[in-house]
C-alpha cells in the first residue's frame, strides 16, 4: 500500500477503488436510473426499438391497481418465511456458537455445503418431498391434519416451505457472527445472580444478538420478497408473487414500462420497510 | 429425574441444532438418491422408480445439458477472476485508506446486496435495451451482470479478513528492513490470501448458481440453471441430479482440503518455533 502510495501519491485509494466503483456505477446504479425512466415511459413502444420517456405516472397507478394482490402475497409469504427462518436459524446458530465446541468450524462448513448444489435442483426436490403420494402428505392425512384429497404442493404452504428452506443460510450466518461475539461469562454472571435459563435468554443473550437478528431478517426478507422461483416451481397460479408478475411482464408480455414501475414499487417498499425496521430496532450503524 | 433432566437441558440446544442441520440436508439426500433413479419406464419424474447406474455412466445424455454446463463454468471462471481482482483492490482501498467519498463507496458496495435480484436483472435488461443492445443479449451480457453482483460479495469477504489483520506484523517487517513490495508480497498478501480464496469460491458459486439475473440478460444463451428451469416445465432429466451431486462433492472436497491445508500450516508454524 505504501509502495502504491509512493508511486501514485495520494491518489492510491482512488486508483484501487476506481474499477469497482466504475463497474457498479455503470452496471448497477445506471441501470436503476434506466429502470426509473422506463417506468415513466409510454407503454406504446416495444423492447427492441426502445421506449420514449413521457413522464407517464399512470404506469404506477395502473401497476398498483392491477397487481396489488401479488405485492401483498409477496410480503405475506416472505414475512412468514422470514419468521420461520429466524426460529430455525436461531436454534442452529445458537448451537454452533455455544454448544459445538471444537466442531464449530465443521458445523459452519456443513451449513454452507448443501448450497453448492444448484438451488433450482434443490428446490425441485421439494416437489418430491411434498408430492401428493409422498410420505409427508400421507402422514398428515392419516393424522387428519390434512383432508383426504388435500395436498401441499401447489399451495401457499409449499411456497413458504420452499422460501424458508432456500433463504435459511442468509439468516444463520449473521446470527452466528453476532452470537459468537457474546462473552459466555455474561450468561454465567446472570446465573450467579439467580436468573433462570428463560430469563438469561431473554434478558442477556437475545438483546445482545439483536444486530444479528436485524441483519439476518433483512438478508432473508429482501431476497424472499423478490423471489419467484419457489412460487413458480412449488406453487400454483393462485400463489404467484410479485416477482412472477415482473418476470412475465418483462419476458413474455414485453410490457417494460409497467414491469419497470412494478419493480420500482417493490424496491421502494423494501427500502421503506428496511429503514423503518432498522430505526425501530435501533441498530442504524448496520447500514 | 434431575440428572436426566439436566443432561437433556445441557444437550437440548445442540440436538435441536443438529435437527435443523439435518433438515437443511434433506433436499441433498433426495438429489443424490434421484441420481440413481431409472426414469425410463415411468412418466412420473418426481418419484423413485428403480435403481440404475445409467445416469452416472451417461451424464451428458440429455440434449444440451453438458453444453449449458460448459457455458456456466466458463462464465463462472471469468466472472470469478475479474470480480475477485476488482473487489480485492476495492477492499484494500476501503480498509487501508481514509479518503473522501469512502462512506459513499461503502454504501455503493452494500446496495447491490440489498437489492432484490429481480430488480437488478430487470434494470440491467432495461439498460441494455435502452442502449440498443436488445438483440445482442448473450454470453457477454451475462458475464457483465455476474461480475456486477459478485463484486460486492468479494469486497465484503476480503474486507473482513483485511480489517482483522494485525498491522504490527507489517511494521515489524519494515523494521527488519523489508521494503514496501517485500512487505506486501511476503507478509500482507499471504495473510489476506485465505480471504481472497474464500471470496473467489463464493463468487464462483454465486455466478454458477444464478438464475434470476441471468434469465433476464441471456438472450439465446443457455446456462446450467436455465437448462434446469427449461427442463422443469417438461420433467427434469435424472442426469441433472448427477451434476447436482457432483457439484456438492466437489465443493465439499475443496473446503475440506482448504481446512486441512490451513491446519497443517498452523501446525508447521508451531513446530518451527
Amino acid at each position: 500500500m505504501t509502495a502504491l502510495q509512493r508511486v501514485f501519491g495520494r491518489n492510491a485509494a482512488y486508483i484501487l477503488i476506481a474499477p469497482a466503483a466504475l463497474w457498479l456505477a455503470v452496471f448497477f446504479l445506471f441501470p436503476i436510473l434506466s429502470l426509473l425512466t422506463t417506468s415513466l415511459s409510454d407503454p406504446a413502444g416495444n423492447p427492441v426499438t426502445g421506449y420514449t420517456l413521457t413522464w407517464r405516472v399512470q404506469n404506477y397507478v395502473e401497476a398498483l391497481a392491477d397487481y396489488w394482490p401479488y405485492l401483498g402475497r409477496s410480503l405475506l409469504y416472505a414475512g412468514i418465511a422470514t419468521f420461520f427462518c429466524l426460529i430455525l436459524g436461531y436454534v442452529l446458530a445458537y448451537a454452533i456458537a455455544f454448544k459445538a465446541g471444537r466442531f464449530k468450524t465443521i458445523m459452519l462448513v456443513l451449513v454452507i455445503a448443501p448450497f453448492f448444489t444448484s438451488f433450482l435442483v434443490r428446490t425441485l426436490s421439494w416437489k418430491l418431498i411434498l408430492a401428493d403420494n409422498g410420505w409427508i402428505v400421507e402422514t398428515l392425512q392419516s393424522l387428519n391434519l390434512l383432508a383426504e384429497d388435500g395436498r401441499l404442493l401447489a399451495t401457499p404452504v409449499a411456497v413458504v416451505a420452499g422460501l424458508t428452506y432456500n433463504f435459511l443460510p442468509f439468516m444463520i450466518l449473521p446470527l452466528y457472527t453476532s452470537l459468537e461475539k457474546i462473552d459466555p461469562k455474561l450468561n454465567e454472571a446472570a446465573a450467579d445472580l439467580y436468573a433462570n435459563p428463560v430469563q438469561r435468554f431473554w434478558r442477556v443473550i437475545w438483546p445482545l444478538s439483536l444486530p444479528g437478528v436485524v441483519g439476518g431478517t433483512l438478508l432473508t426478507f429482501i431476497p424472499a420478497t423478490g423471489d419467484y422461483i419457489n412460487a413458480e416451481l412449488l406453487g400454483s397460479p393462485n400463489t404467484q408473487m410479485v416477482g412472477n408478475r415482473i418476470q412475465a411482464l418483462f419476458t413474455t408480455v414485453g410490457d417494460y414500462p409497467h414491469a419497470a414501475a412494478l419493480s420500482v414499487i417493490l424496491m421502494a417498499m423494501i427500502v421503506a420497510m428496511v429503514l423503518y425496521y432498522v430505526r425501530k430496532a435501533g441498530t442504524e450503524d448496520l447500514l | 429425574m434431575t440428572r436426566v433432566g439436566r443432561w437433556i437441558g445441557r444437550h437440548l440446544a445442540l440436538a435441536l441444532g443438529l435437527l435443523v442441520l439435518l433438515y437443511m440436508y434433506i433436499p441433498n439426500f433426495i438429489v443424490a438418491l434421484m441420481s440413481f433413479n431409472d426414469a425410463s419406464q415411468s412418466r412420473n419424474l418426481y418419484q423413485f422408480q428403480s435403481f440404475t447406474w445409467d445416469n452416472w455412466l451417461n451424464p451428458c445424455a440429455p440434449l444440451g445439458m453438458c453444453e449449458s454446463l460448459r457455458v456456466s463454468i466458463s462464465i463462472g471462471l471469468l466472472a470469478t477472476i475479474v470480480s475477485t481482482i476488482i473487489g480485492t483492490l476495492a477492499a484494500f482501498a476501503l480498509v487501508r485508506h481514509r479518503f473522501e467519498g469512502r462512506s459513499t463507496a461503502n454504501l455503493m458496495v452494500f446496495l447491490p446486496m440489498a437489492t432484490p435480484e429481480i430488480v437488478m436483472g430487470s434494470s440491467l435488461l432495461a439498460l441494455f435495451v435502452a442502449a440498443g443492445l436488445g438483440g445482442q443479449l448473450g454470453f457477454w451480457t451475462i458475464l457483465v451482470a455476474h461480475i456486477m453482483f459478485c463484486i460486492s460479495f468479494v469486497v465484503v469477504t476480503v474486507r473482513s479478513r483485511l480489517s482483522g489483520l494485525d498491522s504490527n506484523l507489517e511494521k515489524a517487517a519494515m523494521d527488519l528492513y523489508a521494503n514496501e513490495w517485500q512487505t506486501f508480497w511476503r507478509v500482507t498478501f499471504p495473510l489476506v490470501f485465505p480471504g481472497i480464496l474464500a471470496a473467489a469460491l463464493l463468487a464462483f458459486s454465486l455466478s454458477f448458481d444464478d438464475f434470476i439475473i441471468t434469465n433476464f440478460n441471456a438472450g439465446q444463451t443457455v446456462t446450467f440453471p436455465m437448462f434446469v428451469w427449461g427442463a422443469a416445465q417438461r420433467g427434469v432429466p435424472m442426469q441433472v441430479n448427477v451434476i447436482g451431486t457432483l457439484m456438492f462433492i466437489a465443493a465439499l472436497t475443496f473446503v475440506i482440503l482448504g481446512e486441512v491445508a490451513s491446519r497443517r500450516r498452523a501446525r508447521g508454524k508451531v513446530s518451527a518455533r
